[in-house]
């Protein structure tokens, strides 16, 4: 429904307040005069054509969201409303419509499962180190790009080399190189003395981990470094140079000045990334197979789902994956719009 | 002394340099020298190859269809990428230059679509796929490639638009311009670099999907280039034809690095609309 005419103008210095209204920046506009009104004609047009225009753009406002509505209720929300359904039954990927219901069991034997809680560890270690060693590099690198010395825009295109290799093959080449009897790791580090004998990079329990870590990091550091690096070009250039003519160290000034104005975007930049290795698949599957000692929650489920055709199962583990990944952003939005007035307020 | 120091700090961070450099090239290039040798060759580290040979190469396309499995990731990568940028171009639009009730709970409910993990659509997408008769095609691949493209391709164009300046469109409502001729006249000619960027963003995205191109595909001439790649096996772990693998990598990689090398301006700014806002 359209607002009255006579309103809108009210409403609108509330609405200019992006510092002071929490939320103000991300789902409303920034802008503050979107309603439709012809501005100065208002007050001379006759009322009901202004009205009669607003309601003739939101009508098409919709007519306009209708396509991408359907395209998405058809790709996106049934398929997970179907998800959802197949974990209360006993569903089987042969013959999906010969169902029936078994309430909680699927749940129930999910929670009564070792390897699938082994599952949830391993994703949990993966996401928080890997994101943590992504978060850490990606500053530096994005504090390197940030630098105004010669040589810069070489970084900046050798950095994007990992962000455009596909996630696959950026795991085969890193098993080609990890290989336990051919790997050029291998023949570095012995070579250099770091290492008496070969190590099992993929095999070993333990050292499969790390590998998986270490290719999740190559792959993601450019994008962390990247969102970083927008942060931190806005940042007004006088505070370094005040700061630079009082003589403060650089390494004061990164964690006085730079790291609490960066942080909003810093925040946001992590998140994305837990969100993301949260559900992590490809990297894994490709390193090390179906393998417990790295499984995800999503190889797990894809491998009751595809592999054991057990659906209502396989449904009930991806089920219990979303409702996680579905809290973490619940928890983040309703944290992240302090971080949206934090951030105006920032810059 | 000041001046020693500044030198230190200056080396320092050329070291730094050549070690970023280094860190995140060397993988890649040592794909492209592993792919040019074969036999034995290939099981002795040396960087720079002594022999270097295209046999992979051949190999790839005579003895598997890989030229059909690059064919197969075009098309549905520029399948996905044009529905979505048509679908989206018009719901941006709407989202960013018409205020009505629920589009804040709208561009949430986007958002979080493109939050959801792959795996929890997957058994309903399979009923659905099936359904429409579409298991093994390449046309499902691109309805489900949209749960990818979609959401983020209206995110990133609905940032754009929201800071084109107001007085574009303003002109055009007080003569009286219908939306659709608003959009069309007044937005899509400006929107071109947005277009690209967004486009080639969605494109990759496309290319490099993996989990339900593995899921829903089953014949070797119908999938696409990551699951080929991820698919090539010898006759045991150990005899894994990794000279054939690494000119695989090469091949699909290469373009994609000269299109964000070409692009990367474009691509830093639409990365940082599509991600930071959020």
């Amino acid at each position: 429904m359209p607002r009255e005419p006579a309103t809108v103008p009210a409403v609108r210095p509330a609405a200019g307040l992006v510092g002071a209204q929490p939320g103000g920046g991300d789902a409303a506009p920034r802008r503050t005069g979107l309603p439709p009104t012809p501005g100065p004609t208002a007050a001379s047009a006759p009322r009901r054509s202004s009205l009669t225009l607003a309601q003739q753009r939101i009508r098409s406002a919709w007519l306009f969201l209708a396509p991408m509505l359907i395209v998405l209720l058809l790709v996106a929300a049934w398929p997970l409303l179907r998800t959802v359904f197949f974990s209360f039954t006993d569903a089987n990927l042969s013959d999906m419509s010969g169902w029936q219901f078994v309430g909680l069991d699927n749940y129930i034997s999910l929670v009564e499962d070792p390897v699938w809680w082994r599952s949830v560890v391993n994703t949990l270690i993966f996401a928080v180190i890997s994101v943590a060693i992504e978060t850490a590099l990606g500053l530096i690198i994005a504090l390197t790009l940030d630098a105004h010395i010669p040589g810069r825009g070489l970084v900046r295109a050798a950095v994007l080399i990992p962000w455009a290799i596909p996630t696959v093959v950026s795991a085969r080449m890193w098993a080609w190189m990890l290989n336990d009897l051919y790997g050029v790791i291998n023949a570095a580090l012995l070579s250099l003395g770091l290492i008496s004998k070969p190590y099992a990079w993929l095999a070993d329990p333990f050292l499969s981990m790390v590998s998986v870590i270490a290719v999740d990091v190559w792959k993601a550091t450019p994008f962390m470094s990247l969102l970083l690096l927008a942060a931190l070009q806005v940042l007004p250039r006088e505070i370094y140079e005040a700061a630079r003519v009082d003589g403060v160290s650089p390494v004061k000034v990164f964690f006085r000045v730079t790291l609490p104005l960066i942080r909003p975007a810093l925040l946001v930049a992590v998140i994305f990334r837990i969100l993301d290795a949260l559900r992590v698949f490809d990297v894994i599957y490709v390193l090390t197979g179906n393998n417990q000692n790295t499984a995800s929650m999503s190889i797990y489920a894809r491998q009751q789902l595809v592999d054991f055709q057990d659906v209502g199962y396989g449904s009930a583990a991806a089920t219990f994956l979303f409702l996680i990944v579905a809290l973490v952003t619940i928890v983040v939005i309703t944290f992240g719009r302090v971080n949206v007035a934090a951030a105006g307020d920032g810059r | 002394m000041i001046g020693a120091r500044r030198l230190f700090g200056r080396i320092f961070f050329y070291i730094l340099i050549a070690v970023i450099i280094v860190y995140t090239v060397f993988p890649f290039y040592w794909a492209i020298v592993s792919s040019l040798k074969t036999g034995t060759s290939l099981f002795t580290v040396e960087f720079i190859p002594r022999h270097p040979t295209f046999e992979n190469y051949v190999a790839l396309f005579k003895e598997q269809p890989f030229a059909y499995n690059i064919l197969n990731s075009l098309i549905v990568a520029a399948s996905a990428t044009i529905i979505s940028l048509f679908l989206a171009l018009t719901a941006a639009y709407a989202l960013s230059r018409i205020r009505f009730r629920g589009r804040s709970a709208m561009l949430f409910g986007i958002l979080s679509v493109s939050m959801f993990p792959q795996i929890a659509v997957l058994s309903g997408m399979f009923e659905l796929i099936r359904l429409l008769g579409l298991y093994d095609t390449l046309i499902g691949l691109v309805l489900c490639y949209l749960i990818l493209t979609l959401p983020f391709t209206v995110w990133v164009l609905t940032s754009f638009m929201r800071e084109l300046p107001r007085e574009l469109e303003e002109a055009a409502i007080v003569d009286g311009a219908k939306p659709w001729r608003i959009l069309t006249r007044v937005f899509l000619p400006v929107m071109g670099p947005a277009l690209a960027a967004t486009g080639l963003l969605a494109f990759i995205v496309a290319w490099n999907e993996f989990l339900f191109a593995l899921t829903f595909t089953l014949s070797n001439e119908h999938r696409t280039v990551p699951v080929a790649i991820a698919l090539i096996t010898g006759a045991s772990a150990y005899e894994l034809p990794w000279g054939r693998i690494m000119a695989a990598s090469v091949i699909v990689t290469v373009p994609l690095i000269l299109l964000v090398l070409i692009l990367q301006r474009r691509i830093v700014s639409g990365l940082t609309a599509g991600a930071v806002k959020g």
